[in-house]
């Protein structure tokens, strides 16, 4: 009997000797919490994360050397596809890009309808992100219903030029068509059922304390650390950097629209929840401004400009807040129909580089919910 | 005993006259066994004593013994199929109900969706049974084995009515528990055995869901045990039905023990075994086919194993206010289907409960078991403490 009894002292001291190896836990790529082809390695020690390493570039596709070989207006299209979440701002930055090298100013209206079809895009962006938030902490219907108020912008962007997602629709010199008709009534009906809509899903996430401790305190990141990892986007501005692009350095019409940069300084996950949440109230006022706008303007005010198809020689640099951060690009013209060389700075590829920072000290459970706030879209990430 | 005709056959006879029943009081699944080899036996019986007369076949047959025996049999698959349907509809109502949630439609196929989930389990059926080459087969394909039997067993074992049990022990309720407590041990197991890391995670973290919300379960037990004073469920069901149902005066213990209910069915929010987010499927990763089909035949058995078991504590099982068990209509089934539908109403709940909150932590759920649910369960002791010394029950 007594054999089978160990000591106490003993089992201690074999504790201490016990070496007790971290483990390498592989996300992805195939992985439900990535929202697309990427892979997290995380180091845990028991739950907790003691290291982590983003690896991304499997969607890589030479998006940029392919530009180099295309007229300019055959870009678009292609800009669309860098995110398919955000393809009108991506195509509002190339046509800007365009524009500032030909240095060309376009008319009012497709100033004021450029506005309208990105907050329509952000706001459908950052539902999307709502969504994948809900299935990261494990309840599906946040997912459900932020699909469903999604499809109505979506609808938006049908009625506005045809197509759900990749909308190809600014030019360069303006916007592919003027707005529809009754576009001003549907999207008014549309914001405004939809700011009703958001709060249920708020009620839903914000009233129920689990949500609320699965991301409160979660991931604390400071103002140093996001300017040293170069974090942009609603992220930072949950972090306490009060910065965005729409209002600090306006491009089109934002000087003229009346809205306010949510920024909370808390810094943790819940807060970089909270100011996409509040991004999309902001934009529901940014569209209803603009649609005036656009109103006010008139019928026959026009909408697009010719402009030549050769770009004088140049460099030019373009930036826009995109719904994931700020988003640049980088143009290299030589004097010719197509560009020498065009670059992209995506956010999502420099955000994503503070997934050891954020994931960190975390456990595995919060992985998840801690990088859903990056809102991750690999279209854009390795291009 | 010799049988001239079929007719002689298909007549009833007292089932309680046989003196090998292994049943002390009248047993309705017993009964539809013991009738239908009746019929089916003697039919063969009867052919067979036509071709050869007096051959001793027959009269093996018709022995009473060998009834009793086919009887059971025929008993075991009426109980089996029964809990089995039940699962089936509470899978049913779980999709149809969380499609209603989330504003969409639920399965659609046949039925008002009901084929559907016949339709997944042929489906699971008809894959190809993989076998991972790095995982210890033998306890790989014996958990999935054990996991499911146990469940069906503790599904089995819970009493529909005073006339649908398969055991009536003093110690019932606890035989029920601990069968009930055995699936987390197995689930830790095969998550070693899988090989994987996901696995071996989703197994860590049972064994830590267990141990934050058994303790709280087995002290609400005990308590309403102690209020009942007896084991037995139907002496605890008589009991509620005489004075009051047990939601009333342990509305705390009712809440805590729903929440335990819900952990250890291993559902949202309390899913962190199989947490999908993080884990892939946790425990389940490497299982695929038929065997994950199993799974999950079990994961819905052991959720209907929670509802009854909430329904038997707190609603008074297969009682109703004013009509009792409806021994008086003994010809309707009204206390199964009474005590099926407190187990949807149940489940319903837990189905509101999946589609309103999102996953907890592990450490957050060790917080909440030994934190919030151990002094709420030692409060509704005492209160059932002081209401039992106070006289009232």
């Amino acid at each position: 009997m007594t054999d089978s009894i160990v000591p106490i002292k003993e089992i201690e001291e074999n504790m201490e000797k016990m070496d007790t190896d971290k483990m390498w836990v592989i996300m992805g790529p195939q992985h439900p919490f990535s929202h697309g082809l990427w892979t997290l390695k995380v180091q845990l020690d028991g739950e907790i994360v003691t290291d982590a390493e983003p690896i991304v570039g499997y969607l890589h596709r030479g998006w940029e050397k392919e530009t180099e070989n295309r007229e300019y207006p055959k870009i678009i299209p292609m800009a669309d596809r860098l995110c398919y979440a955000a393809s009108m701002t991506y195509t509002h930055l190339y046509c800007m890009t365009v524009e500032k090298a030909l240095g060309i100013d376009i008319p009012e209206k497709a100033k004021y309808i450029r506005i309208v079809a990105d907050e329509v895009c952000r706001i459908q962006s950052h539902l999307m992100w709502l969504a994948a938030v809900g299935t990261d902490l494990g309840n599906l219907t946040v997912f459900l219903w932020c699909m469903r108020e999604r499809e109505y912008f979506l609808d938006l962007n049908v009625k506005l030029c045809g197509a759900r997602m990749t909308t190809n629709y600014p030019r360069i010199g303006g916007v592919r068509n003027d707005t529809t008709d009754l576009f001003d009534r549907d999207i008014l009906r549309t914001v405004d059922r939809f700011e009703k809509a958001l709060w249920d899903i708020i009620y839903l996430i914000d009233d129920s304390s689990i949500f609320v401790s699965r991301m409160k305190g979660i991931s604390i990141l400071t103002r140093e650390q996001v300017a040293n990892v170069g974090l942009t986007g609603p992220a930072m501005r949950g972090c306490g950097v009060d910065f965005d692009i729409r209002r600090d350095d306006p491009y089109d019409n934002y000087d003229k629209v009346d809205f306010e940069v949510p920024v909370l300084t808390a810094g943790d996950s819940y807060s970089r929840y909270m100011i996409r949440v509040e991004e999309m109230f902001q934009s529901c006022d940014i569209i209803r401004q603009a649609v005036q706008k656009v109103k006010a303007l008139g019928k026959n005010a026009p909408y697009r400009i010719k402009t030549p198809s050769k770009v004088p020689a140049g460099t030019t640099f373009t930036r826009l807040e995109d719904p994931r951060g700020e988003s640049l690009m980088y143009l290299v013209s030589d004097g010719t129909d197509r560009p020498w060389r065009l670059k992209v700075r995506s956010p999502i590829f420099v955000n994503v580089s503070s997934a050891k920072l954020q994931s960190v000290g975390t456990r595995i459970a919060d992985v998840p919910a801690v990088l859903a706030q990056i809102d991750m879209c690999l279209g854009e990430t390795d291009r | 005993m010799q049988y001239s005709s079929i007719h002689e056959w298909i007549t009833f006879t007292d089932l309680m006259s046989n003196p090998y029943v292994p049943f002390d009081t009248y047993n309705l699944p017993f009964d539809i066994g013991y009738r239908l080899w009746e019929i089916l036996g003697g039919l063969i019986a009867w052919l067979v004593n036509l071709i050869w007369p007096g051959n001793p076949i027959s009269i093996w047959l018709v022995d009473e013994q060998v009834l009793v025996l086919f009887g059971l049999i025929l008993f075991m698959v009426i109980i089996f199929l029964v809990a089995f349907v039940v699962c089936l509809l509470v899978l049913w109502m779980e999709r149809k109900v969380m499609g209603r949630m989330m504003d969409r439609r639920g399965t659609m196929i046949g039925l008002k969706g009901f084929m559907q989930c016949v339709g997944d389990g042929f489906k699971t059926f008809m894959k190809e049974n993989t076998i991972p080459t790095k995982v210890d087969k033998m306890t790989y394909i014996w958990c999935v084995s054990l996991i499911v039997g146990l469940s069906c067993l503790v599904a089995c074992m819970i009493p529909l009515s005073y006339r649908w049990y398969v055991v009536d022990y003093d110690s019932g309720l606890l035989i029920i528990m601990a069968f009930f407590a055995l699936a987390p041990f197995l689930i830790l197991v095969s998550g070693w055995a899988q090989n994987n890391k996901y696995s071996l995670i989703g197994g860590m973290r049972a064994a830590e869901l267990m141990i934050s919300y058994e303790v709280p379960m087995l002290i609400i037990i005990a308590t309403v045990s102690l209020m009942a004073g007896s084991f037995n469920i139907g002496d605890i069901i008589y009991f509620q039905n005489e004075h009051l149902w047990n939601i009333v005066p342990m509305c705390i213990g009712a809440v805590v023990f729903f929440a335990c209910a819900v952990a250890e069915a291993e559902r949202v929010p309390f899913d962190i075994a199989e947490a999908e987010a993080e884990l892939v499927e946790g425990w389940q990763t490497e299982y695929a086919g038929m065997k994950w089909g199993l799974i999950m035949l079990g994961d819905y058995l052991r959720g209907t194993v929670s509802c009854g078991m909430f329904t038997i504590l707190f609603l008074g099982g297969w009682t109703l206010p004013f009509i009792g068990d409806a021994s008086q209509w003994a010809y309707l089934p009204i206390p199964e289907l009474v005590f099926l539908l407190k187990n949807f109403l149940v489940f319903f709940f837990m189905i509101l409960t999946r589609c309103a909150l999102a996953r907890v932590r592990t450490d957050q759920i060790l917080n909440i078991g030994w934190k919030v649910f151990m002094p709420l369960a030692v409060v509704n002791l005492m209160i059932v403490v002081l209401l039992k010394d106070g006289g009232v029950f």
